[in-house]
């Protein structure tokens, strides 16, 4: 039977979400996970706690903040209308903002366990040998915690392949813009279409399982500091 | 006092928390910017925290700092760790683990301004006898080996000073006395300032030429080896580990008794000649528990070393068995270790004229 060509859109879809995602998040998060690993401010707690939201939050709860802030009326909102780029919910981008949210744990906590194993020593050894703070950052810091970023990346995608509920919210069901593949499989099954969500049903539970085991293989190799957290 | 000095002046202090006594460092000195200055003294005694405040690992609330006339540290200036042209030893292994051996000597040798003369890295490589281990990674190599490599490493920086954090107190006796040389070569072919972090006094008496002494966050005392080691009142150790250092130069091989004459300032020594040639300069290390005290040469004592002395001063107290003297051997200063009861049979007190029987001395390099 295969794929219809919907699915294939859905999976493209899926993919382009996923990847931008993670470009997104190992920006965004690595200088989160460097902060929190470093600081001994009284805000840490309360950051950590905020970027680990999103683990035990019901989606539909954080989606629907989510899309009040980026309605007309809240502050994302608020923002992008001003910078002429309309409002985020229902669009692909709208997507991602959600998804950067949603994943955000994902990709920060591998990235702290990482720094954190690193320590202090090797920072200030490459400081004694004349390496000002972006060259240990990129000489040290990086390579050091190369483990930790190949966690965070693979975990980002997956989980955020992996979405459903928040996108529901966020995205809604329109094809080619927000009609990802956990969304296609939930429209198959609405439909009583069985064989068809068992396609896309089953391609996801390999393609999720692969993922894993790949990572739990490259952390058995590595010995180490990659993963302190469930998903 | 040369422009080459060290000026250093650091307030810093940790307030005392619950379980922890907390900490304080006090230090107003100038320190020389030349030979071996062996810092010394006990742990928590702040000598690697004064380390770090030099190197600029560690910001201290109030200081300064002036290198060979250059200023590192004063109110609002704070040169960062990595433009002070300093070499760093630590402790324990600080290779960088995802970096072969030579990958680390190039790390310091890419970064090193100004730029070191062509042929730094292979001397400094043959000098650390690294050759055979440039390949490895730090854990294929063994603790003496990562400590050679990370000196090695801290020389291709082209520092104008070295900093050594106790380099040798991870290693066990043996690796010790693997890396000792090594250092003592250090010292022999670079003309560059070392400081060196230790608690113990044999690398110091091995090493140092000038010591500076460390209690509690503050300066005990500083001066040269032998001023330092010959001075009664200086808490270094237990008096039964007390030493002095004699610089000497061989004058004589006797290979009928294998024996060479070393000569000190103020007299000489046999000492059982173990390869010396003459004309070495070395350093001989006295015990002041190998040292007795006659009123008379006596010409038939077993002990070969009989030194003309005068008593300088007496270290005895109330309810102990032994006294502490130090004796003035022309220019030299030895201590005697002897029993107040003899001291007093002897009526031996300072200015006495008398003769040091040493009964050993161990020539440490």
């Amino acid at each position: 039977m295969g794929f219809s060509e919907a699915d294939w859109i859905a999976i493209g879809l899926t993919l382009r979400l996923a990847v931008t995602v993670t470009i997104l998040l190992l920006l965004l998060g690595t200088p989160i996970a460097w902060w929190l690993a470093r600081t001994s401010s009284r805000w840490k707690g309360p950051v950590s706690a905020l970027v680990a939201l999103p683990l035990v939050l019901p989606p539909s709860v954080l989606g629907f903040y989510l899309l009040l802030s980026m309605g007309p009326g809240g502050p994302i909102g608020q923002l992008t209308t001003s910078l002429g780029w309309g409002t985020l919910p229902f669009t692909f981008w709208g997507l991602v903002v959600a998804s950067l949210f949603y994943s955000l744990p994902f990709v920060v906590q591998p990235i702290q366990n990482a720094i954190e194993a690193i320590g202090t020593r090797p920072l200030e050894v490459a400081a004694t040998l004349r390496a000002g703070p972006w060259d240990r950052l990129f000489t040290v810091v990086l390579p050091l915690a190369r483990p930790g970023f190949i966690s965070a990346a693979i975990l980002g995608f997956a989980h955020t392949v992996g979405e459903f509920g928040v996108i529901l919210m966020i995205g809604g069901n329109i094809p080619g813009e927000t009609r990802v593949v956990s969304v296609q499989v939930y429209d198959y099954v609405e439909m009583m279409q069985y064989e068809r969500a068992h396609w896309l049903a089953g391609t996801m539970l390999l393609f999720s399982f692969v993922v894993l085991l790949a990572l739990y293989g490259f952390r058995r190799q590595r010995q180490g500091t990659v993963l302190r957290m469930g998903g | 006092m040369s422009a080459s000095d060290i000026i250093t002046r650091f307030q810093l202090a940790y307030p005392a928390a619950e379980g922890d006594p907390g900490f304080s460092l006090s230090v107003d000195t100038r320190l020389p910017g030349r030979g071996i200055t062996g810092i010394f003294g006990q742990s928590g005694s702040g000598k690697t925290t004064l380390l770090r405040c030099i190197a600029g690992l560690q910001q201290s609330d109030a200081g300064q700092l002036v290198v060979g006339g250059e200023t590192w540290q004063e109110n609002g200036v704070f040169v960062p760790a990595h433009r002070r042209p300093i070499g760093y030893v630590f402790q324990e292994s600080s290779l960088l683990d995802h970096l072969s051996a030579s990958g680390n000597l190039q790390y310091a040798l890419r970064r090193a301004r100004p730029t070191p003369p062509a042929q730094l890295y292979d001397h400094v490589v043959a000098l650390m006898a690294l050759e055979p281990l440039l390949a490895r990674y730090p854990h294929q190599l063994s603790g003496g080996e990562r400590q050679r490599v990370a000196i090695a490493r801290a020389l291709l920086t082209h520092p104008r000073l070295l900093l050594m954090d106790e380099p040798l107190a991870s290693l066990d006796s043996g690796r010790k006395h693997e890396i000792l040389p090594y250092l003592e070569r250090l010292r022999e072919e670079f003309a560059l300032p070392i400081l060196y972090v230790s608690h113990s006094l044999d690398e110091i008496a091995r090493l140092a030429d000038h010591v500076v002494m460390m209690k509690a966050g503050r300066l005990a005392g500083a001066g040269s080896l032998a001023e330092v080691l010959g001075d009664l009142h200086m808490p270094l150790a237990p008096d039964d580990e007390r030493c002095v250092v004699l610089e000497g130069r061989v004058t004589e091989c006797d290979p009928h008794w294998n024996l060479a004459r070393i000569e000190i300032p103020g007299g000489h020594l046999w000492l059982a000649n173990l390869n010396l040639t003459v004309g070495q300069p070395l350093r001989v290390r006295i015990f002041a528990r190998d040292v007795s005290i006659t009123l008379h040469a006596h010409a038939d004592s077993s002990i070969l070393n009989r030194l003309q002395a005068s008593v300088a001063a007496i270290s005895a107290e109330e309810g102990k068995a032994l006294a502490l003297v130090q004796l003035r051997i022309g220019s030299s200063v030895i201590l005697a270790r002897v029993t107040r009861r003899s001291l007093a049979d002897l009526r031996i007190a300072p200015g006495s004229q008398v003769w040091a029987q040493v009964k050993s001395a161990a020539i440490v390099s």
